[in-house]
């Protein structure tokens, strides 16, 4: 059963260019914006200057200090958790986690972490403690929060 | 001076749909990739990672960004500037907050140092900014999928 075809209206000529043109300049201005797409994320922290005003807490922890020593270079050359010298951060989170406990009745909310580094430490190291003292990743992706008050020492000037 | 056309030879037509098509399509990936909000990364800074660093929920008022360069020097809208100058822009940004009948303290800086920087030049732009009176800061970091 073939079908007859009609005959085919004239096509009507469309002048693409100037759209393709446009097309194109738009894809190369979203090809340069293009950025690498990495998640940031933020560490809340509330530094006002001198003793913080306001209802003072009397339910608070003794601050957990936690020091870090610079090498030369800027690397960590020590950590150390209340005087005692801690291994690496995982070591650090599991001293904190012993020391304010999870779950139900966890200290959590009443410790504070009190951060000593020393000047020419690199940042990096910084971020690290934040991160080892204020939570930990569950195997299944969930995060246990620990210690959300984090203060820094007054910076010391190398002499 | 017309120029005279010659005789037109004989069109091939070539389908554009395709292309078009195609092209419509990388257009939609990169409308959806592109993000605003996120104009002030910056290349010259390598931020620490941290798995715990997811992003906010909503952005945090009034914010303002300074980045630590590993150099030492901060980037303040953009434009490098040395830490010891650093003071007079904040004092700027507390003059517009001010103008604006909101408080310093209420504003948020964002800190976004290079993992290399110094601990003491992050701390002593923070210094600077408490001198000004401001007082949230959040340190920002690169999210790391936990493995």
């Amino acid at each position: 059963m073939t079908r007859e075809r009609e005959a085919l209206p004239d096509k009507i000529a469309i002048d693409m260019t100037p759209m393709i043109d446009v097309v194109f300049q738009l894809i190369t201005f979203f090809m340069l914006t293009l950025k690498d797409v990495s998640v940031e994320g933020d560490f809340d922290i509330k530094m006002p200057l001198g003793p913080s005003q306001g209802a003072v807490q009397d339910d608070l922890l003794p601050p957990i200090r936690v020091k870090m020593t610079a090498a030369a270079d800027g690397s960590r050359a020590g950590l150390s958790m209340n005087g005692q010298p801690v291994g690496d951060f995982d070591e650090l989170r599991r001293r904190i986690v012993d020391l304010v406990g999870t779950g139900p009745g966890s200290n959590a909310d009443k410790a504070e972490v009190e951060l000593d580094c020393d000047y020419d430490l690199a940042y990096d190291n910084v971020v690290g403690a934040i991160t080892a003292v204020s939570g930990m990743v569950q195997p299944d992706g969930t995060i246990v929060e620990l210690v959300k008050k984090i203060k820094f020492t007054p910076p010391k000037k190398p002499q | 001076m017309a120029r005279k056309g010659g005789g037109e030879p004989s069109k091939t037509d070539i389908d554009m749909t395709p292309m078009i098509d195609v092209t419509f399509q990388l257009i939609t990936f990169f409308v959806f990739t592109l993000n605003f909000s996120e104009a002030v990364r910056d290349d010259r800074i390598k931020l620490p990672t941290s798995q715990l660093a997811k992003p906010a929920e909503a952005p945090p008022p009034d914010p303002i960004t300074l980045q630590v360069m590993r150099d030492g020097r901060a980037i303040y809208a953009g434009e490098p500037v040395n830490m010891r100058d650093i003071g007079g822009y904040l004092e700027n940004e507390r003059r517009v907050l001010l103008a604006a009948g909101k408080e310093p303290g209420g504003a948020t800086v964002i800190i976004r140092g290079d993992g290399d920087a110094k601990t003491g030049m992050v701390q002593d732009l923070v210094k600077a900014c408490q001198e000004k009176g401001f007082e949230r800061f959040v340190l920002r970091a690169q999210y790391d999928e936990p493995r």
